[in-house]
């Protein structure tokens, strides 16, 4: 609204606009429901002020007014537990096929990869009208990924994976707040979205990294540490076989089925012996402390390409097979 | 008419033993509760203190007043002290310990020695509190989340835990003692059907108390050892997860936001029938509605975890409850109003004060819907409108109505009356100056500013300015009080036995009462709120 | 007249100034010792859930730590505190039948029983400290998973457990300490002739504490000592 004393946040994905419509909404019906109060009180309290001679009626109540005035608001806190759910339900959801961006948070910054291989500090940079999903993860403790702009906000874990999503409507530089309470610079790991025209995203993607995509990344890091000994792409290794695996179900030696998803990934390599895929022999090294959550990120990136991709899929890596030598992806 | 009338020398419980060793080594539980007085105004000041200094600090966007470590001990331990050493103690242990026996027609609590040691226990862990807050503090936020607090912090944490813990253990003994005494203690005739409403509502805060506290009990022994010992509970560097924690930490601390706000309830539930001289409409919803708030509150604890990362069907289930909870509420408020209707209302400052705490509660109740909205919780946690939300429920709801209470028994505590229109001018203050404090910081949440912030972006200057502004207004309207119930006590006009004709076996003894509060037993043959047959009192006496 | 049963109760030495009948002051107390027990079972509860949710999540770690523990030395001390439940009960009885003696010797026996518990308990602790299983910098865990003899136990997890293991039987030994303090107490005043068939609550209700904290143990033994034991 106003430049210097803003009195609503700037809307600038397809989220933000149901949140507003929501909370407008709420902003009425208290409106409503205090006027409706307040005017009582003042009307009782002028109209039945203490006068000599008239004297106060005594009433005991009537269970068909409680009744009433219970029932009633409980259809419509239902009717907003509803239409709220909805939202969060689309919220925690993220499309197939949204450009995904890695996040790490540490005290008192934001390091965010993109897949083609760009990192950032403090920054990042998305495209209008393309969905977009940041998976998040703390090098310490509990940080929150918060973009007013965009009404997301996503707490960000030490030792795992969480996501949140988001579609830019509108181009423009948004602050991206850390919103859960970390220590001393809390207030300071303040960055910002910059959300650009397509054409400008893509001028900017190509000034971008040297060091290649995350994919390609991840499988120098699979070769160094050794993982494609074991997971070759045939029937024939010790470990299982990755291509294809990234979010199928797994089936595990003790009888539970897992999804494949960026946390078991995660696991697996981190604490391979949590969960013993059926058939296979618990061999795997611990590589707990071996890899950076950069690292990870990579890797995590790596197995997601091993999927083949949908044809047409905007900015995807290209699949790369585990024996194959690493190589530059070109950059559109 | 002579002022400086001193109260009646007949005995009462003031005046029947002089001396310190009389006051600190007493049981009577009239004496406890001023004990509770001086040590819980004490610490409300401290705390508030804090909070002058975090708005000074917050006027301009860097920050310039405090440094960063500083400011999050400032909100860490002004949270702690107005939480566990204020809000939780205040009515309960000041109004509920007074009156109660007074209002059930009792002699004392059950347990009178339980009691003193609720209060030694509660010096014990205020003054392990105060060493803590001198030698370093502690800048976790009262929330301790680990793995920050367990592994993380340079502060005195494990200090604060334990002085936490032990004023836990207070908070469990005062409802031990209010359950048992409520059970068993009551005058013949007095059924439960005709307990005053502030009586069930501490009842309903007791079953909290007893059931809630002994969690956050053994989750802070657990933050204590894990951070002397690096065991690895909360800390997923060692296989532990920061989530249990948040689960143990709120299980406890969301029915403690009941614990402090149903006494207050309970307060203006006789406030009003009083100044309206007539009893109070839906005596059997409100008394049940207290209860629903305790029986509920224990079943929405993960609506503050909506983005932690639990479950989408759990933040379904939560959000879903939290609905519930506020059914009571809204009950209450309803029959409160109703209450006036066809009523002979007069404006003493108890009723500003109550009118004060509708309006207030309500719009911090209301405030309570957008957050149980998942879709808007996501937007709005760990904003200022949370800030706003919890404060608008805890100084808008609560201290109001401990201040109500204490201007409404102030007569039968102290035998002196307040001067009535400090009174009410001291009432339209707070009123005032609270909601120029919290209502920007509802404006300030939706537009993205996150709390715990000790700079922050220069757009939300404007609102911070107002809320500051507002906040020295607030800071006079209560050291008014302070400063005129101290001056009542030696120049205040004497108290009859009951100035405010109001209902209930207190009023039915002396101001103050004797040491045993009743000359003869009370036997109870008359229904509660019966204001058809006590008449309103003369026209009111100018103040002081 | 003077004799009425309610004068006699009025002056009984034993009944406080602000209880109008014995019956009163009785019922008073047992409610209050019952509402104090329900926030025992919330103050253990919380580690008992931190307990559940692991050992959910790790099960074959927690087992393998679990056959660590003495198995006979804990079943020694159940039978050693079930025992100490019944001489805690025939001491009730013996004041209900104005026994002096025979009080004396159950409570006793009782504070016996309860030492014998913690010695034992002591003896568990330090064979633990010795093996280094205790939680903390020395903590070092070498087996390999029940059933896997190529896999082994995860450090952090085995130490979990025993981080809960300590906390949980530690604060259980907290409890009995107190027990053995209060009984002591009760032992001296029971000699003194305290307690008779007219007035023995504080028997009574040290009785109730005393039955909780060894209900406590019998959830606490299956739980942590007996996981997935085969013989």
């Amino acid at each position: 609204m106003f430049d210097t004393f803003p009195l609503w946040p700037a809307r600038a994905s397809t989220t933000a606009g149901s949140v507003d419509a929501l909370f407008i909404f709420l902003v009425a019906l208290s409106t409503i429901m205090s006027v409706a109060i307040f005017t009582m009180i003042v009307v009782f309290a002028v109209r039945y002020r203490r006068r000599k001679g008239v004297a106060a009626e005594q009433i005991e109540g009537s269970t068909a007014l409680e009744v009433t005035w219970s029932v009633i608001p409980l259809f419509i806190f239902v009717a907003i537990f509803v239409w709220g759910a909805v939202i969060y339900f689309k919220e925690r959801t993220p499309p197939r096929g949204a450009t995904e961006v890695y996040v790490v948070a540490k005290q008192w910054m934001w390091k965010l990869q993109h897949e083609e291989g760009q990192r950032e500090i403090n920054e990042l940079h998305v495209p209008v009208g393309r969905d977009v999903k940041v998976i998040l993860t703390s090098q310490d403790v509990i940080h929150s990924f918060y973009v007013p702009a965009f009404r997301i906000k996503q707490d960000v874990l030490p030792g795992r994976y969480t996501t949140a999503w988001f579609h830019p409507t509108k181009a423009g530089i948004y602050h991206l707040f850390c919103a859960e309470y970390c220590g001393s610079q809390h207030s300071g790991m303040i960055g910002q979205v910059v959300v650009l025209e397509p054409a400008q995203y893509q001028a900017w993607l190509s000034g971008g990294a040297a060091s290649g995509s995350m994919a390609s990344s991840g499988q120098n890091i699979f070769q160094q540490l050794g993982c494609s000994t074991c997971h070759r792409s045939d029937t024939q290794g010790r470990g299982p076989n990755l291509v294809g695996l990234f979010g199928k179900p797994v089936q595990l030696e003790d009888g539970r089925v897992v999804t494949a998803d960026e946390n078991y990934i995660r696991e697996s390599i981190l604490t391979p012996g949590a969960k013993i895929v059926s058939g296979f022999k618990p061999i795997m090294p611990v590589f707990q402390g071996l890899v950076s959550e950069e690292q990870l990120n990579a890797l995590v990136a790596y197995v997601k390409s091993l999927n083949p991709s949908p044809s047409g899929a905007a900015g995807g890596p290209a699949v790369v097979s585990p024996g194959a030598k690493p190589q530059e992806t070109k950059v559109q | 008419m002579a002022t400086a009338a001193i109260t009646a020398e007949r005995e009462n419980y003031l005046n029947q033993e002089y001396g310190i060793k009389s006051w600190l080594l007493t049981v009577d539980h009239k004496r406890i509760a001023l004990l509770y007085l001086l040590s819980i105004t004490f610490f409300f000041f401290i705390g508030g203190f804090f909070a002058l200094l975090i708005r000074l600090e917050l006027l301009t966007p860097v920050g310039d007043l405090v440094q960063a470590d500083t400011y999050n001990k400032l909100f860490t331990m002004h949270g702690q002290i107005m939480v566990f050493f204020f809000l939780i103690p205040s009515i309960p242990a000041v109004l509920g310990n007074f009156l109660i026996p007074l209002m059930i027609g009792a002699k004392d609590l059950a347990f009178p020695r339980i009691n003193l040691l609720s209060w030694y226990l509660y010096i014990i862990a205020g003054a392990l509190m105060l060493h803590c807050m001198l030698t370093g503090g502690v800048d976790t936020g009262w929330t301790f989340y680990t793995p920050f607090s367990t592994a993380f912090s340079n502060t005195k944490v494990i200090e604060a835990g334990l002085a936490i813990f032990i004023s836990g253990f207070s908070s469990i003994l005062t409802g031990l003692n209010f359950v048992v005494t409520i059970h068993r203690m009551r005058a013949p005739g007095m059924t439960w059907d005709r307990l005053p409403l502030f009586v069930w509502a501490h009842y309903a805060t007791s079953i909290i108390q007893l059931l809630g506290t002994p969690v956050i009990a053994v989750t802070l022994v657990l933050v204590v050892l894990e951070r002397a010992l690096h065991l690895g509970i909360f800390d997923p560097t060692r296989g532990g997860d920061p989530l249990l924690f948040q689960h143990l930490f709120w299980f406890y601390s969301h029915p403690a936001v009941y614990i402090m706000i149903l006494p207050s309830m309970g307060v203006v539930t006789e406030i009003i029938p009083c100044f309206s001289r007539k009893r109070i409409f839906g005596y059997k919803f409100v008394a049940l509605s207290s209860i629903s708030i305790a029986v509920f509150g224990f079943l929405v604890w993960a609506h503050h975890m909506f983005v932690a990362g639990i479950s989408l069907y759990a933040a379904l289930i939560f959000s879903a409850l939290s609905y519930l909870v506020a059914v009571p509420s809204a009950i209450k408020v309803f029959n409160w109003t109703a209450t006036m209707y066809k009523g002979s209302i007069t404006f003493s400052t108890p009723m500003l004060y109550a009118f004060g705490f509708i309006g207030l509660f309500l719009m911090g109740g209301l405030t309570g819907l957008f957050l149980a909205c998942l879709g808007i919780d996501v937007h709005v946690t760990d904003t200022y409108f949370v800030v706003a939300h919890f404060h608008y429920i805890m100084v808008g709801g609560a201290v109001m109505g401990y201040l109500g209470g204490m201007h409404f028994w102030w007569p039968k505590i102290s035998g002196r009356m307040y001067p009535e229109s400090l009174g009410r001018l001291a009432a339209v203050i707070v009123f005032l100056g609270f909601n120029l404090t919290f209502f920007p910081q509802f404006i300030l949440g939706y537009l993205g500013m996150p709390r715990r912030y000790w700079q922050y972006p220069p757009e939300f200057q404007v609102l911070n300015v107002l809320s500051t502004a507002g906040s020295t207004i607030l800071a006079v309207g209560y050291v008014l009080p302070m400063v005129y119930f101290l001056w009542s006590m030696r120049y205040g006009k004497a108290a009859p036995d009951n100035p405010w004709n109001a209902s209930g076996l207190e009023w039915m003894t002396t101001s103050p009462p004797p040491t045993y509060n009743f000359d003869t037993p009370p036997v109870v043959d008359w229904e509660a709120y019966d204001y058809e047959h006590i008449p309103a009192p003369q026209e009111a006496r100018s103040g002081g | 007249m003077a004799d009425s049963p309610i004068a006699v109760e009025q002056h009984n030495p034993a009944l406080k100034h602000h209880f109008a009948t014995m019956e009163q002051q009785r019922e008073a107390s047992s409610l209050g010792m019952w509402l104090f027990l329900a926030t025992e079972i919330m103050f253990f509860g919380g580690m008992f859930c931190a307990y559940l949710i692991y050992r959910y999540w790790y099960f074959p770690d927690f087992a393998a730590a679990s056959s660590s523990l003495d198995i006979t030395l804990g079943t020694v001390n159940t039978a050693v505190l079930i025992c100490s439940s019944l001489t805690v009960v025939m001491a009730v009885r013996a004041a209900q039948l104005d026994r002096r003696k025979q009080q004396v010797i159950y409570l006793a026996l009782t504070l016996v029983l309860g030492l014998a518990f913690l010695g034992i308990k002591a003896i568990e602790w330090t064979s633990k400290f010795k093996e280094h299983h205790v939680p903390g910098a020395t903590f070092n865990f070498e087996a390999s998973l029940p059933g896997h003899p190529e896999q082994p136990v995860d450090q952090h997890h085995a130490q979990l457990f025993f981080s809960l293991y300590f906390a949980m039987t530690g604060m259980h030994a907290l409890h009995m300490i107190i027990g053995v303090g209060i009984f002591s107490y009760l032992l001296y005043h029971a000699w003194k002739g305290a307690y008779t068939s007219e007035y023995h609550t504080p028997l009574e209700n040290s009785g109730l504490y005393w039955h909780f904290v060894d209900i406590v143990w019998i959830y606490l033994f299956p739980l942590l000592y007996l996981i997935d034991r085969k013989k």
